[in-house]
């Protein structure tokens, strides 16, 4: 049976949207396409129903489309994502593609340029789309991208972002010769970009000049970084069975929260899932810092949907005996607090690091 | 052409959603605001009841604040406690103000 895919369309145009709805009719797929006035409305159309792909326009009230492609980013990360505009400037497409979008297009003002905007949108309708890998041109996953670039023989410097982390790896005449990442730098830096699970990667011109600090060739890097792997996914798969099994007092101990109260400045570390406090540490009456936890969570998601704002990111807070932070992801809420000393950004950017580590 | 011009929009200025800040006492009133008239007053008193519930809350969970710092995609509410009320700053980031992972970006 063929498929038609769902295109959804935001501006606050009524014309621009009623003369886009009717040219991206006659694309080949033939795709069904829905029309949206604003983000907030857009937001609504996209929880109601299942969209293959989002083209939205930049500039709009209320919820503008940054707002907007950032929001669905996270919430719907299986939708293709264009952003639409007139803006022709180089600091909101890097804006843009930071936040993960597809693809950057100003609006079409010759029959030539809708052409290729049009050849554009049925090749994204088209695509498949893969859960894990690093988005960039396309989805690969990293082991892929470092494999072509070296067995090509290219020269380039590969740059990966996995959330706030920053990565590079240079190759020169297909060999890795060196790469750095936060403090490190060479194999053990390598090692750990190769460990990210997703982000985005971009090739930067080559710098022939690298000082080499790796000298194994790629074959054996990428074999050793396989290994690695296989290892963790075994250990996690113990590690699982440790906490899914019932413990003393009805908590399920352990969740990876001793590395979590190990990191330099946090006091202690609550993880818990829907109103259960599945494990903590560092904290001798951790049941009034989980219900003080659970119901600012539900205060401030409360808001935020009232607002129109996306969902909730992250609550800080500073206080005169410890500092705290809460966030949540895969489902689990997880609570951490930090030395006094932080202030609030510092607090913010160490717990978006945590966050990232976490998940890996 | 005149088909194509549609495709075109005039230059609107941007809009500067929901920025400013109010003081509220701590029966819950407002003191003073400098968001704009347009910004509903259901919303200032409702944001300015969540910080303040969540500051009363820290102190019964034995964990005293005394700044909250709420982060949404479209929006970050800064409050600071005042004597058991609030001033609270709100700040949404649009496309005239870079962040900071747009200049690492660039």
């Amino acid at each position: 049976m063929e498929t038609h895919y769902k295109i959804l369309l935001v501006d606050d145009d009524p014309d621009l949207l009623e003369v886009f709805r009717d040219t991206l009719a006659m694309l080949p797929s033939k795709p069904e396409v829905h029309t949206a006035p604003s983000g907030a409305r857009a937001m609504a159309m996209l929880e109601a129903d299942s969209y293959r792909l989002l083209i939205s326009d930049l500039k709009m009230p209320k919820m503008d489309g940054l707002q907007l492609l950032s929001v669905v980013r996270r919430k719907f990360p299986e939708l293709r994502t264009v952003a639409l505009t007139a803006l022709a400037d180089e600091h909101f497409r890097s804006r843009v593609y930071s936040l993960g979008v597809d693809l950057y297009w100003h609006k079409p003002g010759s029959e030539q340029e809708m052409t290729q905007f049009l050849e554009c949108m049925e090749s994204l309708l088209g695509r498949e789309y893969d859960e894990s890998g690093f988005r960039g041109v396309q989805s690969k996953s990293l082991m892929d991208l470092v494999q072509l670039e070296c067995i090509s023989q290219s020269s380039t410097v590969l740059r990966i972002t996995n959330g706030p982390f920053v990565g590079r790896i240079w190759v020169n005449q297909g060999e890795v010769v060196d790469s750095e990442t936060e403090e490190l730098r060479g194999e053990d830096a390598f090692m750990k970009i190769l460990r990210w699970k997703a982000g985005n990667f971009e090739f930067l011109p080559d710098e022939p000049h690298r000082p080499r600090t790796i000298f194994k060739s790629y074959n054996a890097l990428l074999l050793e970084s396989a290994q690695a792997s296989d290892e963790r996914s075994n250990a996690d798969t113990s590690h699982n069975r440790v906490a899914n099994a019932p413990a003393q007092n009805g908590v399920p101990r352990s969740s990876g929260l001793t590395e979590i109260v190990n990191t330099d400045c946090v006091e202690f570390a609550m993880k818990t899932v829907a109103e259960t406090m599945v494990d903590s540490r560092g904290l001798e009456n951790p049941e009034y810092i989980a219900g003080w936890m659970r119901q600012s969570l539900e205060r401030f998601h409360a808001l935020g949907e009232t607002l129109q704002a996306g969902g909730l990111q992250q609550i800080t807070g500073i206080g005169p005996q410890r500092n705290v932070a809460v966030a949540q992801k895969g489902g689990a809420n997880l609570c951490v607090g930090w030395k006094n000393t932080l202030d609030a950004t510092e607090v913010r950017d160490r717990m978006k690091k945590l966050l990232t580590l976490w998940a890996s | 052409m005149g088909f194509l011009t549609s495709f075109f929009k005039r230059a609107k200025p941007l809009l500067q959603l929901h920025s400013g800040s109010f003081s509220m006492d701590r029966g819950g009133c407002i003191l003073a605001t400098t968001l704009p008239t347009s910004f509903p007053q259901s919303l200032v008193l409702e944001i300015g009841r969540c910080v303040m519930e969540t500051f009363r809350a820290g102190q019964t969970a034995q964990l005293p604040l005394n700044e909250l710092v709420i982060h949404y995609p479209g929006l970050k509410i800064t409050a600071r406690e005042m004597r058991g009320g609030a001033i609270v700053f709100l700040s949404a980031p649009n496309l005239s103000t870079p962040t900071q992972q747009t200049s690492q970006v660039l």
